[in-house]
C-alpha cells in the first residue's frame, strides 16, 4: 500500500496519469462513433501508420519528433479513411492495405534505428512512463481541442453515423462530417500510441464503447459508460504496471475484456428477463 | 393562403438530361398529392427540391411561401422502408430527436424539457410510445416505419415529403402507415406529397396525381389521370388502365419500362 501512494508521489507518475485521463475522456468520446460506424478496423489501420510516422521521426529527427510523427501518420492515413465510401468491402480493402504497408515502415524504421529500445518498442506496447510535463501540456491542449470540435459537431455527427441517409435528406453534410471525425480519431490514436502503444489502441476505443452497448442503446449512456469503462481501464492499467513493472498495455487490454465480458453477460441476463435492454445479435 | 408549395414553371437538369420541364403545381395545405411514375421519371429528384438539397436549373420553387431550405423543420421526410443495423446504438425517442435536431450544430444542453416534450408528442402520434426505449435495431420494418412518421412528424411540419415510405411492408402495415400520414393531415391541415410505385394503397386517401413519364407528365384527380386515354398519351404506347372494385390496375405501361425482375 505504501509502495502505490509513494509512487503517487512521483512526478513521472502523475504526469502518466493525467495523460492516462486526458486519453481515457478522448476515447470514451469518440468510441461509440467508431462503433456506431462500424470502423474498429479503420482505427487498427490509423494506429498503425501513427506507429510508422513516430518510428520515422524517431529515426530521423530524434526522441522529440515522436509524438509528431505519429500525429501526421495519423491524421494523414485518418484523411483517406474518411474520404473512402460506405462501401464495407471496398473500404476494407483500402484499410488493410494500407494497414500492412504502415507496419512494414515502420519495422523498416526501427530497424535501421540504433538508439535505446525502449524507445522503439514504446509505439509498439506503450511506454507510460516517458510522459514529461511538456507531453502531457500537448496532451491537454489537444484533448481540449478535440472536445471542443467535439462539442460541436456531436448532434449531426451521431445523426451522420447512425442514419445517414436521412441525416443526408435533412442538409447534414454527411461527407464533410466524416472527414471531420477522421481528423478527430486520428489524433486521439496519435495520442494513444504513445501511451498504450499501437497493438493495444482498440482497447481503449473499441473495448469500453463495445461494453457499453451491451448494457444501453442511449447514446447518451453509452457516451458516458465508455469513459468510465475508459477511465478504469486506463488508469487501473498504469497503476499496475507501475507495481508490477512491467508494460502497461497488457493490463489495460486485460481489465478493458473484463468488463467487455462482466457488460456481455450483464446484457444477456437482462435480455433473458425480459428487460429491453440491446439488440441480441 | 399560402400554399404549401408552389412550383411555377420549374425544370430540373441532372447530367447533362432534362427530367422535367415547365412543372407548375401548387399545393394546398392538406393536400394529399400522390407521385407516380417510373424509375429515373424524377419522382425522388422532385422531394430533393422540395427538401432544399437540389436547385432548379429553371422555374420557381416556393416550400410554404419561401424558398426550400435544407434541414427545414416545416418540412418533414419518410424515407423508404429500410431495415436499421440490429445494432444500431439508438432507442426509439432518440431516432425522432434526431428529426428535431439532429442537424443543428452546437451543444445539445438548451430546451431540454421542451425536446423531450415534442419527441414524446410524436411518439404518440404514431401510437410507438410502448416501445420508445426499446433499440430501434430490434423493432420490426413496420414499427421501425412508424419511428421514421414520427421523425418526420416531429418538426411540426406543414408539409410532409414521403419516398416510397410503403416498399416492402405487408399490406396491414402500409395500411397503418398510409392511416398515420392521413390522420396528420387531418387532424393538423399538413400537406401530404407521397412518392409511389403503387398507387392503390394510398388511392382513397388521394387528393391529386402527378404522374411522371420520360420528361412528360399530368397532373389532376385520380379520375382525371388515371385513364386509359392519358396514360397512352404519357407512355406513347397502348396502356389500359382497369378498375376492379376500388382498385386501379394498369395494364402495359410498366411492362415496358421496367425489366422484369428489376428493381422494384
Amino acid at each position: 500500500m505504501t509502495s502505490t501512494l509513494d509512487l503517487l508521489s512521483l512526478d513521472f507518475v502523475r504526469n502518466a496519469l493525467i495523460a492516462g485521463v486526458v486519453l481515457a475522456v478522448l476515447s470514451g468520446l469518440l468510441g461509440p462513433l467508431v462503433v456506431g460506424r462500424g470502423m474498429a478496423f479503420s482505427v487498427h489501420g490509423t494506429a498503425e501508420l501513427a506507429f510508422a510516422g513516430g518510428a520515422g521521426a524517431l529515426l530521423v529527427f530524434g526522441t522529440d519528433a515522436v509524438g509528431w510523427g505519429a500525429l501526421v501518420g495519423a491524421v494523414l492515413v485518418a484523411l483517406v479513411f474518411g474520404a473512402l465510401g460506405q462501401a464495407q468491402r471496398e473500404r476494407d480493402a483500402v484499410i488493410g492495405v494500407l494497414l500492412s504497408f504502415g507496419l512494414g515502415l515502420g519495422v523498416l524504421f526501427q530497424s535501421l534505428y540504433t538508439g535505446r529500445s525502449a524507445n522503439k518498442f514504446g509505439l509498439l506496447v506503450g511506454q507510460i512512463v516517458g510522459v514529461d510535463v511538456g507531453d502531457v501540456l500537448a496532451l491537454t491542449v489537444v484533448g481540449v481541442v478535440v472536445l471542443v470540435v467535439l462539442t460541436v459537431v456531436h448532434r449531426p455527427l451521431l445523426f451522420a453515423s447512425l442514419d445517414p441517409d436521412m441525416a443526408a435528406a435533412r442538409g447534414v453534410p454527411v461527407r464533410a462530417l466524416s472527414i471531420v471525425f477522421a481528423v478527430l480519431l486520428g489524433v486521439t490514436v496519435a495520442l494513444g500510441v504513445q501511451i498504450v502503444g499501437a497493438l493495444l489502441v482498440l482497447c481503449l476505443l473499441i473495448t469500453p464503447a463495445a461494453a457499453a452497448a451491451r448494457l444501453t442503446a442511449s447514446p447518451t449512456v453509452a457516451t458516458v459508460l465508455a469513459v468510465v469503462f475508459a477511465e478504469v481501464a486506463v488508469l487501473g492499467g498504469i497503476l499496475i504496471s507501475l507495481v508490477a513493472g512491467l508494460p502497461i498495455s497488457p493490463f489495460v487490454a486485460s481489465i478493458a475484456f473484463a468488463i467487455y465480458l462482466v457488460c456481455r453477460v450483464v446484457g444477456a441476463v437482462r435480455a433473458r428477463w425480459g428487460r429491453v435492454a440491446v439488440a441480441t445479435g | 393562403m399560402t400554399p404549401s408549395i408552389r412550383l411555377s414553371g420549374a425544370e430540373v437538369r441532372r447530367g447533362g438530361r432534362t427530367l422535367w420541364s415547365g412543372l407548375d403545381l401548387d399545393v394546398a395545405p392538406g393536400e394529399f398529392v400522390t407521385v407516380l411514375g417510373p424509375n429515373g421519371s424524377g419522382k425522388t429528384t422532385l422531394l430533393m427540391v422540395l427538401l432544399g438539397l437540389l436547385g432548379l436549373s429553371a422555374g420557381t420553387c416556393e416550400v410554404g411561401g419561401r424558398p426550400p431550405r435544407r434541414g427545414s423543420p416545416t418540412v418533414g421526410y419518410v424515407p423508404q422502408q429500410k431495415n436499421l443495423d440490429p445494432l444500431t446504438p439508438l432507442r426509439g425517442r432518440d431516432l425522432v430527436g434526431l428529426g428535431l435536431d439532429g442537424h443543428r450544430f452546437g451543444p445539445a444542453f438548451r430546451h431540454r424539457a421542451e425536446r423531450a416534450r415534442r419527441v414524446r408528442e410524436a411518439l404518440l402520434q404514431v401510437d410507438a410510445l410502448d416501445w420508445a426505449d426499446a433499440p430501434v435495431g430490434a423493432l420490426s420494418g413496420g414499427e421501425q416505419q412508424r419511428l421514421r412518421i414520427a421523425q418526420a412528424l416531429v418538426g411540426d411540419p406543414g408539409l410532409l415529403l414521403a419516398d416510397e415510405p410503403l416498399l416492402s411492408l405487408d399490406l396491414a402495415r402500409q395500411r397503418t402507415v398510409v392511416e398515420l400520414i392521413e390522420r396528420r393531415r387531418r387532424e393538423h391541415g399538413t400537406a401530404v406529397v407521397f412518392v409511389t410505385h403503387e398507387l392503390n394503397p394510398v388511392l382513397p386517401v388521394t387528393d391529386r396525381v402527378l404522374y411522371l413519364v420520360d420528361g412528360q407528365f399530368r397532373i389532376g384527380t385520380p379520375d382525371e389521370v388515371m385513364t386509359s386515354e392519358t396514360l397512352s398519351e404519357l407512355y406513347r404506347t397502348d396502356v389500359e388502365v382497369v378498375r376492379v372494385r376500388d382498385r386501379i390496375l394498369v395494364v402495359g405501361a410498366e411492362d415496358r419500362l421496367v425489366p422484369t425482375g428489376g428493381h422494384p
